[in-house]
This record gives C-alpha cells, sequence and structure tokens, in this order.
C-alpha cells in the first residue's frame, strides 16, 4: 500500500515559511500530483476493461470465421429421402401377360471388372478367370491385363456362385460392380414377342437396360420412364394359351417334317393378340448372334419371326375377301351361280388344283367351298383391278402390320406394280401377292366381327376397339358361312372340331424361287379358322413352311387340308376348354332339362 | 443483486447452448437412423423381386409340364377336353331316398347324423 502523500508536509511548510516562500504553492503541488495519480489509476482500469471487451469481441469473432471455415471446407451431403425403391435408380418396368404372370423382370447381378495397377499376379488372375470362364481365354486376358489399360470388364453378368469362385481367387484387382439384368423366367415362351435386353451405357455401380428387339425395343421408352416403372406392362397374350399352342404347334411342325410355322390367335373384338408363336424359335435371355452363315435366308435364323415379318404369298385363304367384296357389292349373293368352267385372260389360261373340274357353273358358297381357282377369278373380273385393290388396302393386307414389334414396320407386304386383269386374277386366289400371317389374322378377323377394320395390338385393350366399317354385318355373316361350309364340306373337314363350331379357309402356295418362278415340291401351307362360327369370338391361323403330311399311306399330301388343318384342330381342342368355351351341342336346349336320370 | 442477475444470466447461456448441442446431436442420429431404415427397405425391395422371378421361374409352363409327365403315375393329369365342360342340364340328379329309407319321426333331442340317414349311394364314391 502506497504511503499518502498529505496536502501539507510539516517539513516542507516549515522550510518554505523560513525561506519565505509562499506554502499554498506546495498544497496546490500535492493536489495536482494526487489528481494525476487518481487519473493514471483510472485510465489503468479502462484499459484494463477494453483489454476484456477486445477479448470477447475476438473470441466471438474467431469461433464464427472458424465455424464458417469448417462448413466451407466440407462437402455437401444431400439428405437421401428418395431411397426406398431399390438400391440402384434406373428400373426397368416389368412385362407381364394379360393375368400377371410375369413374362420380363429384373434381377440384381453383379458385373466383373479388373483395375489392372491392384493387380497382384496377373498371369495367376488370368489363368484361374480362365479356368472359371470357359469362353474367356487365359493369353488374351493376360495381355489385356499387362498392356497398360487401367481398367477393363472381364464379365457383365455373374451367378452369385460364380461370384464367390472369383473371390476366392483372392485378387485386389478383380472387383464387382453391382447391376441388373432383365430376366425371362419362362424360357423359349413368346420369345419373339419379347425379344430380348441388353446393357446400354455401363458403369461401375450401375448398368443401364436397353430393349433390343421385339416389344423391348418398341416400347423401350415406356419400359424405361422413371414414373411408370413400378408399374408392370401388362400384353394381351395368356400365358397358358401361348405355351400350349407353342407345344401342339412344335409337336405338329416335326410331325409334319416342316422347316418352320406360326400360329397366331387373336380376339376379333377387341384385335388383342392371345397368342403369337413362330417356330424355330430361341431364347431370349440369350440371343444367338444374328449373323446368318453364307448363303442362308433371313428365314433359316431362329430370330425371324415368321408371323410378323414372314411375308407369304398366302393362297387360296384370299378368295373369301374376293367374294365378301362382290357381296359387298352387291353383285353376287351366296347362291348366285357363277362359271367354273374356263378362264383365261388373254394369252394365260387358269386351271384348277390338280385340274379337277366343277362343272360348268356353282354357286359362290360352293366356289369358296371347294376352293375353285376359276370361279374366284371370274368373281374378281366382275369386281375389277382398282376395287379389289382398295379393298385388300382397307382390310390391312397391303400395308406394313401396325402392331408393336420393331420388326413389324419392316415387314411391307408384297404387290405387284401393276394390276391388270391376269393380276386381278391372281390376286384374288393369294398369288403373286404376299402378306404375313398376321395382316391374315386381322382381315379375317374384320369378317369375323361384322366388318369393323380391325387392328392388331398386343398390349392389353379392355374395350372393343373403334375402326371404319369394310363391309356391311350381312355380307360378313355370309362369308362367315361360307367358310363353315369349308370345314363341314370342303377341303378342310379335319378342322371340324366337336361342339366348336369352326370356319375357316385352307390356302396352299408354292413357294417362290429366287431367280422366279416357283418350286414344285415345296409349299407354304396356311389355315385360317374363326370360331365359334355362329358368334366369332376368335380367329386362330396357323401357317406352315414346307410341311410333308402323310394321309396314313405312303403318299406324301402337301396340301393344307392334310398339314395346316390338323394342327390348327388340335390347337383348338386344347385351347378352346383353356378359354372357358363351351362346346355348344347342335340344338341347343335352352334352359329346359335335357336328360334326368331315374334308378 | 446486480451482479447475481450477472451470473444467473451467463449460466442460463451456457444451459441453452448445451441444449441446442444436444438436440443438434440427437437430430443428427434421428435423420441417420432413417437413412438406415430406406437402406433396409431397398434392400428388402431387391430381396422382393428376387423372389417373385424366382417364384416366375418355378412356375414356367415348361417345368409343370415336365413334373406333370414325371409324376404321372400319381396323378395322372392330362389336358382338359372339350367334352369335360357341359351344361348343367346334362347332369344326372342324385338318386332319391328308398321308401321307409327315412325315420318318420326322428328323435331331435340328440343331435342328427345326416350322413347315415341317406341310403347309399348306388354309384359309391364322390361325385
Amino acid at each position: 500500500m502506497t504511503t499518502r502523500t498529505p496536502l501539507r508536509p510539516l517539513a516542507r511548510i516549515l522550510d518554505a515559511r523560513e525561506k519565505g516562500e509562499n506554502p499554498d504553492l506546495i498544497e496546490r503541488e500535492n493536489l495536482r500530483a494526487r489528481h494525476e495519480a487518481m487519473k493514471s489509476r483510472a485510465m489503468g482500469r479502462a484499459r484494463f476493461r477494453l483489454g476484456i471487451l477486445s477479448f470477447a469481441f475476438f473470441a466471438a469473432f474467431t469461433t464464427i470465421g472458424v465455424q464458417m471455415g469448417l462448413t466451407a471446407s466440407q462437402t455437401p451431403v444431400e439428405p437421401r429421402q428418395e431411397a426406398g425403391k431399390s438400391t440402384i435408380s434406373a428400373q426397368r418396368a416389368d412385362i407381364t401377360d394379360r393375368n400377371g404372370n410375369v413374362l420380363a423382370t429384373n434381377m440384381l447381378t453383379h458385373s466383373l471388372y479388373v483395375q489392372t495397377a491392384d493387380l497382384v499376379d496377373p498371369p495367376r488372375v488370368a489363368r484361374e478367370l480362365a479356368a472359371l470362364f470357359p469362353e474367356l481365354k487365359e493369353d488374351e486376358l493376360l495381355r489385356r491385363f499387362t498392356d497398360g489399360r487401367s481398367f477393363l470388364w472381364v464379365r457383365k453378368v455373374l451367378s452369385p456362385e460364380q461370384m464367390q469362385a472369383v473371390h476366392e481367387i483372392g485378387d485386389p484387382g478383380l472387383l464387382f460392380g453391382p447391376r441388373e439384368m432383365r430376366l425371362y423366367p419362362n424360357g423359349t415362351l413368346a420369345a419373339h414377342i419379347l425379344g430380348g435386353a441388353s446393357f446400354g451405357a455401363e458403369g461401375v455401380s450401375s448398368a443401364e437396360l436397353i430393349g433390343v428387339a421385339g416389344i423391348e425395343k418398341a416400347m423401350d421408352t415406356r419400359l424405361r420412364d422413371p414414373a411408370l416403372a413400378g408399374e408392370p406392362l401388362a400384353l394381351s397374350l395368356d400365358l397358358t394359351l401361348q405355351a400350349t399352342m407353342e407345344e401342339v404347334l412344335g409337336a405338329g411342325m416335326v410331325m409334319m417334317n416342316a422347316k418352320g410355322a406360326a400360329g397366331i390367335l387373336m380376339n376379333v373384338h377387341t384385335g388383342e393378340i392371345l397368342a403369337m408363336a413362330s417356330l424355330p424359335d430361341f431364347d431370349p435371355n440369350d440371343r444367338p448372334n444374328p449373323v446368318l452363315p453364307k448363303g442362308a435366308e433371313p428365314a433359316d435364323s431362329p430370330l425371324f419371326n415368321r408371323a410378323v415379318q414372314g411375308v407369304y404369298e398366302l393362297g387360296s385363304t384370299f378368295k373369301i375377301f374376293a367374294a365378301a367384296q362382290a357381296m359387298e357389292l352387291g353383285l353376287v349373293t351366296p347362291e348366285t351361280e357363277v362359271n367354273t368352267a374356263a378362264l383365261s385372260v388373254g394369252k394365260k389360261r387358269f386351271s384348277e388344283f390338280d385340274n379337277k373340274n366343277y362343272g360348268p357353273v356353282a354357286t359362290v358358297s360352293k366356289i369358296i367351298a371347294v376352293s375353285s381357282n376359276i370361279g374366284t377369278g371370274h368373281i374378281a373380273l366382275m369386281i375389277g383391278g382398282e376395287r379389289q385393290q382398295a379393298f385388300l388396302k382397307d382390310l390391312g393386307l397391303l400395308d406394313p402390320s401396325p402392331v408393336e414389334l420393331v420388326e413389324a414396320p419392316g415387314a411391307k407386304p408384297l404387290r405387284p406394280p401393276k394390276w391388270p386383269d391376269v393380276v386381278t386374277v391372281t390376286a384374288a386366289f393369294g398369288h403373286g401377292i404376299s402378306s404375313s400371317p398376321l395382316n391374315l389374322a386381322a382381315a379375317y378377323a374384320t369378317i369375323a366381327n361384322g366388318g369393323i377394320k380391325v387392328t392388331p395390338t398386343l398390349l392389353q385393350r379392355d374395350a372393343p376397339m373403334k375402326g371404319i366399317r369394310v363391309m356391311s354385318p350381312q355380307v360378313a355373316a355370309d362369308s362367315v358361312a361360307m367358310l363353315r361350309r369349308v370345314v363341314t364340306e370342303g377341303t378342310a373337314t379335319l378342322a371340324d372340331v366337336e361342339g366348336y363350331s369352326v370356319a375357316g379357309k385352307t390356302g396352299t402356295a408354292d413357294k417362290p424361287k429366287k431367280g422366279g418362278g416357283y418350286y414344285d415340291d415345296k409349299v407354304v401351307n396356311t389355315f385360317a379358322a374363326v370360331f365359334p362360327s355362329d358368334a366369332p369370338q376368335y380367329v386362330l391361323v396357323i401357317s406352315m413352311d414346307e410341311p410333308e403330311g402323310t394321309s396314313g399311306g405312303s403318299e406324301v399330301r402337301r396340301t393344307a387340308g392334310w398339314t395346316a388343318v390338323p394342327v390348327a384342330a388340335e390347337i383348338i381342342k386344347r385351347i378352346g376348354p383353356l378359354m372357358g368355351l363351351r362346346p355348344q351341342v347342335e340344338a341347343a336346349p335352352g334352359n329346359e332339362v335335357t336328360a334326368v336320370r331315374n334308378d | 443483486m446486480r451482479g447475481l442477475l450477472y451470473v444467473l444470466a451467463f449460466f442460463g447461456m451456457i444451459a441453452l447452448g448445451a441444449w441446442a448441442y444436444s438436440e443438434n446431436y440427437a437430430m443428427r442420429a434421428r435423420l441417420a437412423e432413417g437413412q438406415r431404415l430406406r437402406a433396409e427397405i431397398a434392400a428388402l425391395n431387391d430381396a422382393i423381386a428376387t423372389q417373385r422371378a424366382e417364384w416366375a421361374f418355378l412356375n414356367r409352363p415348361d417345368r409343370l409340364r415336365a413334373l406333370v409327365d414325371v409324376n404321372f403315375e400319381r396323378l395322372q393329369l392330362m389336358p382338359m377336353e372339350p367334352g369335360q365342360l357341359a351344361p348343367v342340364a346334362t347332369l344326372a340328379y342324385p338318386a332319391p331316398a328308398q321308401d321307409g329309407a327315412l325315420p318318420g319321426n326322428l328323435d331331435l333331442s340328440q343331435s342328427v347324423d345326416v350322413q347315415a340317414i341317406l341310403p347309399a349311394d348306388p354309384e359309391g364314391g364322390a361325385p
């Protein structure tokens, strides 16, 4: 504690009084010194307080500054709100049949890739991989591991067992990346319709699935739409009917020794395709190489869809269109008698199949039932070439089918460039003009549903589709009655399945040779059926390529009545109950009791 | 008095800071839990999709047909035929009871075994 200096120190005052100085000066001096000390003390205190305050501000700003720095230096992490659907975000929609059975779906799998910088022992890895996967070659792999690239794909898809086996190789350069692959659980069923899928842009953590053929490619945008990824694409196909048709058609193809076969089952009111088969077929999980060997035709490949892409001369199945058009134009009725003796246009003379003779005249109904070329030719000449062409175009036979397959727009029907009378006659019985079995099915469906043009579709359609009216209902009914007569008395008696009154038309056409002309012994047999004929609901078209049927003897028969017709009859017998079609007893009794047992 | 208020305010601020800190970390824990649950849901959805594919594969028509063929002795399954669908009017009525087969006065004090009352079906077996 500093000593307090008095204001008037006695010693100095006495000293000043002795010298004669004013002692008040001493008092003022001490007072001033005291004030100065007080001031300096106050300043010190203020300085200290300022120091505390500035330190506090400094601390606060430093904290804020450090926080801002830390926040700015971190990479932002987005809160993942949308990760509920799947671990891999891109997902392709499933494809199901009309009843919800899965036809195509996605499966989680892994791909195998190599970071060559991390490989510890490339020769050993190459050897072990070549041992595990037969399609990989050891020297090729080793070359790719060591030629300087840093990344390479080894396998696109792996099964869990393969993945475990590769994992046990134990090299850190072998890495797995998750991805989804497209799986077709039903194997070869509906192969041409589904087509196939493969990988587009491939990354390590996911890969993009794109459609390659069939409906996978035609509806690729809808299948890849993220908003509709959870909703399966429902086709109009029925899995049971498709399996049955493929089984019976396959058996028929083997029995008739045919090169190929196609079958289409369609609903006549809605245009939905319930089953469409083309044999030989393939497994869409493992699409074969589309490159054909030298000299092979496109139709030899199993990838060729004979029902949609195959354009053939369909033969006598076209005769009903001439008859229907003549009736629609009012030129004939089913009972009108038409010349069946002889027909010649210019220098060309036409004759019947097997040189048969149906008499001088025959009714239109009989002409269709026995499939008379001469009678049909006369009917066609009555119609005239231009009207006939317009009618065939209205039926959709001259345009590619609008069905939802990527191969459909390319299958253009072949027609002669000019349409003189000779072409009018040959087109009436289906020669010189080629069309696909699907176009034929749509045209027959138009006749069967009362005359409204049918647009075939592979997607589920609940309501009957709208179309232009091609013929009146009476003409359509008369045509179906004529087709029924073909089955009861004409060329297709083997198709008379009991209970399903089947109506249809056979067609046998020689296959054209490449350089012009026709083969003698190679035919395409077609049978187009409509059933049940009193109120038609379904159309079935069967087409067989180079079949050889037998009538029980050693003679080979190549007409449709012996090849396509029995196969179609078996198919109708098998699928009728599956569709719930009740076979009809001849005299339908209504609601009366018909049989009672009284034991 | 004023000094006490200063001290109380100071400790109050410390307490609020501690509360904010704990809330922040509780929030982060919840968000992490939510993310973990979403990842689990996604993994389970993938498992469901795999099961659907497995079911479709086991249910494919080729396999079912092969199973039917292999088990033909036991099951004797054949393809359906059109003749198996018939109108109801063609089905036979069950045979009526014989005379005297039904007792005139049933004793209703006990429970009645209705199967035992009917006469034996002459064709035998289930319909």
